[in-house]
């Protein structure tokens, strides 16, 4: 293995240690890690826009300040990538649509200025379903990401570009959104870590909102103690966004760090058990909490009635916010601007934009949003989800009132094939049956890689979900069966996956036949 | 278009009865935004005001200015409003290029003020309490400047520039209840109720409250129902109209009028009412219609995420209230008691937009009569000249000293008049005016004595005359004394003195 | 079904500023209805005694001091602007009212 080739298979934490002790340079690791995206995102395509400049200065900045004997931050120097559905001065922001193509916004997210505060380097913008709304990244308008595992499935979605740049070693940690799960199942899918940390623990600012009383931002690494580390650097109250907490948090890192199970108590939910469920996502989901019981976690049945109405009241809750977020883009002070052919008023140019830039899934979450608000409707259907809501998290209350910590398969399949549930959109939402009430009920939660498939070889993800502000208790479980899962399989999940070179290789050959 | 037929006041009034009611905008004058850290500024270059959050772009978040919560809620104390324990935002979704996120945020259905009521004076002296239901927090949108076409309005123009400046800048809306029973006071009413509001919001400081900048808006709704004979039970409300761009307050009145007068026309002639917006002509005089009301009205109204109710603690409620000013009505019934006026007397200095100087002068220790004297003459009239506001000509402690020179005898109103022009034109204040030009009334007897003797030695046949009773002859003497004098004497001191000097000599 | 027609969706479009073709509305009147179908179950225990939650974490009275703070140059303001003209956007003729 080439120096390169050892330098991206490397977490970020063992990266941040090797830089800061002057193993190799920030620069060195960014250009190795823009090589590997060079070699293979043509295949892979989590990349909407990619920095190499910038990424290369800024790492180039990290190792003057540190040869000058700055002190700096535990991740400076480690290179990220930065999901589209957040703001960046230097690079475009699209939110994966058409109606922002190219756009630059004159401010930083607040989330990408605290990462580059931290001296961690961007490399570039991930692609994500358009407004983050999907399951598969399918629905990006700048055409789909595939899995690094089979490059004929699905990466998850909406963040299918951040989980893949972490799986096939094109960035060691990114930022993730998750409005029902868009951090999490691509996580599972992908054989990698997705956190939805407590609903305002980290701030919104600059995050191109789908829903806002759903949306959170947070970490895709390839390990759970990387996800601590980014955890802590973006996490922390910001007086730009109203629903920001101002609590002090523990370090997320230093839960890992002394991750132990001994004596804590999981919730296995009833109604994400079973029914509905791959049978393989089951058999390693049930392994992994065999294991846990085996190093002292006691497990307990935990029934959630309303969970069976989560879904419903979250494609209630999630158009009728977005189709207000979304009136926005209108041709007016930013983003595409469509003039019909015979000219037209104000009026006829947005409706002509908006026709033009939104792709169908967005078009039918408007439409739909749009719907569930308008006059006669909006007790029976938005008012009725907004109760739903409270129920749900009624459900959350008495389980963690016996249990420190719930736990379900985070999706009910492995990848599913391209294009399989495209023209189902029933079907595509109900990948985020496990992930969803978290978003409702603005509790964390957490994926991580469980296993194979026995049926398709593919990865599996374990979630974990604990009441809010309690975000440590999620790093605590996840850094524990991380490390006893590792200690079976003999080294990560992900060292299981296909040599993506030989897949683009392959590919290729099959390009030319 | 065709000029829609109106039908006269007083006829209209005798067949209908006006339903009015209004909806007052008065935008806060914060130091910032509602939402945002832009300066809240009127009159700065194009966009140069915003953040993120004022264009609306993409990933944006508002946060609430607390300055604004506390200027509501002193409004809403002060519109005699309950304040709600929790009040929270809403977003109202409609599309149009001034509102950068194409939803405005504001209060629905928890609004921070409800249930008020506010005194109106008309210049009759009576006193009319218009209900107020409701004072809502939102934000304002944008300035559309229409370009093309011929005159610049909507109609007609190619195309259109937006200015963000404004966009955001923190607004009240206060709203009443149906106002019934003004009758043929109507218009008044209109008028006298946004002086109410707009002296309320000046009182507490909140608001510039300048119609002509937009700083205080009025959209007047009327509606007209048949008369009924006594006894019956009232007819149902009319279909009303809804007024916009009433800007100064002479609009309000002659729309309010206007819309009577057309409604009584249309009704009398069989025809109905569409439920509309209507748009004020200030040029023409006239109301033409706008948007009907439709589909286009459903807000699909929800609550804002972005944000987190508003939770006044009774302490801040308790707060503001102790440090309210007087309500200028109370404060209107209280001077007019004090000051012992009559109602004409009163209203004289009210209508002149007065009342705060002639209280002040009063306070630096003038009579009434005299600041009121001073005020609604001479300043007056000064003012008008100069096309002016009389309160930008003089200050009321100038005022009280040029009154005090007058009641010390040192200055005769003539002479009062010419010190008030030196101070009007920056001299100083009235003594100084006094000094430097030296208009004081001469005072020394002496020297009156010696422009007596003058004056007698060529006129000899003065003293006989008065003398013989006619003392009117005297005035002669006066008349070349206070030439000779130019003015500076007390003429009454004079003529004691020719009186003495024709008596003494007998 | 809950009956969701063409004309209503139609509406909705134009509510939405959508102008979308007549084989969208077609397309969107079927998946709507269906949607609509499945997510009305909310209904079921939506019972009046359940108070709507509208944040997930409560939190109330969040301001802001009134202090004036950084804002972007007309160049910035402008910078992603499709048409403009001066230091101002510009936008296509409005039919309608004065606001």
């Amino acid at each position: 293995m080439s120096v390169a080739e050892s330098i991206i298979r490397l977490s970020a934490a063992e990266l941040a240690d090797r830089i800061a002790t002057g193993d190799v340079s920030s620069v060195e690791v960014t250009q190795a890690h823009l090589d590997r995206i060079a070699a293979v995102d043509e295949a892979v395509h989590a990349f909407l826009h990619v920095a190499p400049d910038a990424a290369l200065a800024a790492a180039a900045e990290i190792d003057r300040r540190r040869a000058a004997g700055e002190v700096l931050g535990p991740l400076a120097g480690v290179p990220i990538a930065v999901k589209d559905v957040l703001v960046t001065k230097d690079m475009p922001s699209t939110s994966g649509s058409k109606i922002l193509e190219g756009w630059i916004p004159p401010y930083d997210a607040t989330v990408v200025r605290r990462v580059r505060e931290a001296g961690l380097i961007p490399l570039g913008k991930t692609n994500m379903d358009e407004f983050a709304m999907g399951s598969s990244t399918e629905h990006s308008a700048y055409g789909p990401t595939h899995n690094p595992w089979a490059l004929d499935r699905i990466p998850g979605g909406s963040g299918g570009g951040s989980a893949a740049a972490v799986a096939s070693y094109e960035a060691p940690i990114a930022l993730g959104s998750d409005t029902g799960g868009s951090i999490r199942q691509p996580a599972h899918v992908t054989g990698t870590v997705g956190v939805k940390p407590t609903y305002g623990a980290v701030s919104r600012y600059g995050a191109i909102a789908l829903a806002s009383s759903l949306d959170q931002i947070g970490p895709v690494t390839r390990t759970v103690l990387d996800a601590g580390l980014l955890q802590d650097v973006i996490a922390g109250h910001d007086k730009h966004d109203s629903t920001s907490l101002r609590d002090v948090w523990p370090s997320m890192a230093d839960a890992v760090r002394r991750a132990d199970v001994s004596g804590l108590r999981i919730g296995i939910v009833t109604q994400l058990d079973g029914e509905g469920f791959q049978a393989g996502v089951l058999a390693r989901f049930h392994e992994a909490l065999a294991l846990l019981e085996r190093n002292g976690a006691e497990i307990v049945e935990i029934s959630a009635p309303s969970f069976e109405y989560a879904i419903a009241a979250y494609y209630l809750i999630l158009p009728a916010e977005a189709s207000s977020n979304l009136a926005k883009f209108d041709s007016v002070r930013f983003g595409l601007r469509v003039n019909p052919a015979d000219g037209g008023t104000v009026e006829q140019v947005m409706a002509a934009t908006r026709e033009a830039g939104f792709g169908p899934e967005v078009k039918r979450r408007i439409i739909l949003g749009t719907y569930a608000l308008s006059a006669g409707y909006y007790d029976a259907y938005y008012g009725s989800a907004q109760k739903v809501r409270t129920l749900v998290q009624r459900d959350f209350d008495a389980a963690f009132d016996r249990v420190d910590v719930l736990a379900s398969p985070t999706a009910p399949t492995t990848a599913f094939k391209l294009g399989e549930k495209l023209e189902d959109p029933m079907a595509m939402y109900l990948n985020d049956i496990a992930t969803i009430p978290a978003n409702l009920a603005g509790i964390p939660g957490i994926s991580l890689p469980a296993g194979l498939a026995d049926e398709d070889g593919l990865p599996v993800g374990i979630q974990f979900l604990a009441p809010a502000r309690e975000d440590a208790r999620l790093y605590n479980i996840g850094g524990a069966l991380e490390r006893l899962l590792e200690e079976q399989w003999g080294g990560p999940l992900l060292g299981r996956a296909p040599d993506l070179t030989e897949l683009v290789a392959a590919l290729a050959e099959e390009g030319v036949r | 278009m065709v000029r829609p037929e109106l039908m006269d006041f007083d006829k209209a009034l005798e067949l209908f009865e006006p339903v009015m009611g209004f909806e007052v905008h008065v935008e806060l004058n914060t130091k910032t935004k509602m939402f945002s850290s832009a300066p809240n500024e009127f009159g700065s270059e194009p966009n140069t005001n915003v953040t993120p959050t004022c264009l609306g772009l993409p990933g944006s978040l508002p946060v609430v200015n607390e300055q604004a919560i506390r200027y509501s809620i002193s409004l809403g104390l002060a519109l005699g409003c309950s304040i709600a324990e929790s009040s929270r935002f809403a977003r109202k979704n409609y599309f149009y290029p001034d509102t950068p996120k194409n939803y405005q945020i504001s209060q629905y259905d928890e609004p921070i003020a409800f249930e008020g009521s506010v005194e109106v004076e008309l210049s009759d002296g009576s006193i009319t309490t218009v209900p107020i239901e409701r004072a809502h927090m939102e934000e304002d949108a944008g300035k559309l400047t229409h370009v093309g076409g011929s005159t610049g309005r909507i109609q007609g123009a190619e195309y259109s520039l937006v200015d963000y400046n404004r966009a955001g800048v923190p607004l009240v809306e206060i709203v009443t209840k149906p106002i019934y029973g003004a009758e043929h006071a109507s218009p008044e009413l209109a008028r006298a109720y946004v002086v109410a509001i707009r002296d309320i919001v000046v009182s507490l400081g909140i608001s510039d409250a300048r119609m002509e900048r937009g700083n205080l808006r009025c959209d007047a709704n009327v509606s007209l129902r048949p008369r009924r004979t006594p006894g019956e039970d009232p007819a149902p409300l009319g279909t009303r109209t809804e007024t916009k761009n009433v800007n100064s307050l002479r609009s309000v009145e002659r729309a309010v009028r206007y819309e009577i007068q057309r409604q009584a026309a249309i009704l009398a002639a069989g025809g109905r009412i569409t439920q509309e917006t209507r748009h004020w002509h200030e040029d023409t005089g006239r109301t033409s219609a706008g948007r009907p009301k439709s589909d286009a009205d459903d807000y699909r109204y929800f609550p804002e995420p972005d944000l987190l109710p508003v939770v006044p603690s009774p302490e801040l409620i308790e707060e503001l209230r102790a440090a309210l000013p007087e309500a200028p009505a109370m404060r209107r019934r209280r001077l007019k008691a004090e000051w012992g006026f009559t109602d004409l007397e009163f209203q004289d200095i009210a209508n002149a937009g007065l009342l705060a100087e002639v209280a002040e002068t009063v306070a630096a220790g003038a009579s009434p009569a005299a600041a009121r004297k001073w005020w609604t003459g001479e300043i007056a009239r000064l003012a008008n000249a100069a096309e002016t506001d009389a309160a930008s000509l003089v200050s009321p402690p100038d005022v009280a000293a040029l009154a005090a020179l007058v009641e010390k005898g040192v200055l005769t109103d003539r002479l009062a008049r010419q010190v008030l022009e030196g101070v009007v034109a920056g001299e100083g204040t009235p003594q100084q005016v006094v000094d430097s030009r030296g208009l004081a009334v001469v005072s020394d007897d002496g020297a009156l004595i010696t422009a007596i003797d003058a004056a007698l030695a060529s006129q000899p046949d003065v003293l006989e005359k008065i003398r013989d009773g006619k003392v009117q002859a005297a005035g002669a003497v006066i008349g070349a004394v206070m030439k000779t004098l130019r003015g500076q004497a007390d003429a009454a001191r004079v003529r004691e003195l020719v009186l003495e000097r024709a008596s003494g000599d007998a | 079904m809950s009956g969701i027609s063409a004309e209503q969706v139609a509406h909705l479009a134009r509510l939405a500023r959508i102008d979308l073709s007549q084989s969208e509305i077609a397309s969107l009147t079927i998946e709507l209805d269906q949607i609509v179908d499945s997510v009305a179950k909310v209904i079921e225990v939506a019972t009046p005694e359940v108070p709507a939650t509208s944040h997930p974490i409560p939190l109330e009275n969040v301001f802001r001091e009134d202090v004036v703070g950084e804002t972007l140059t007309v160049e910035q303001a402008l910078s992603g602007a499709p048409e403009r003209d001066g230091s101002r956007f510009k936008v296509s003729a409005i039919l309608g009212e004065e606001q």
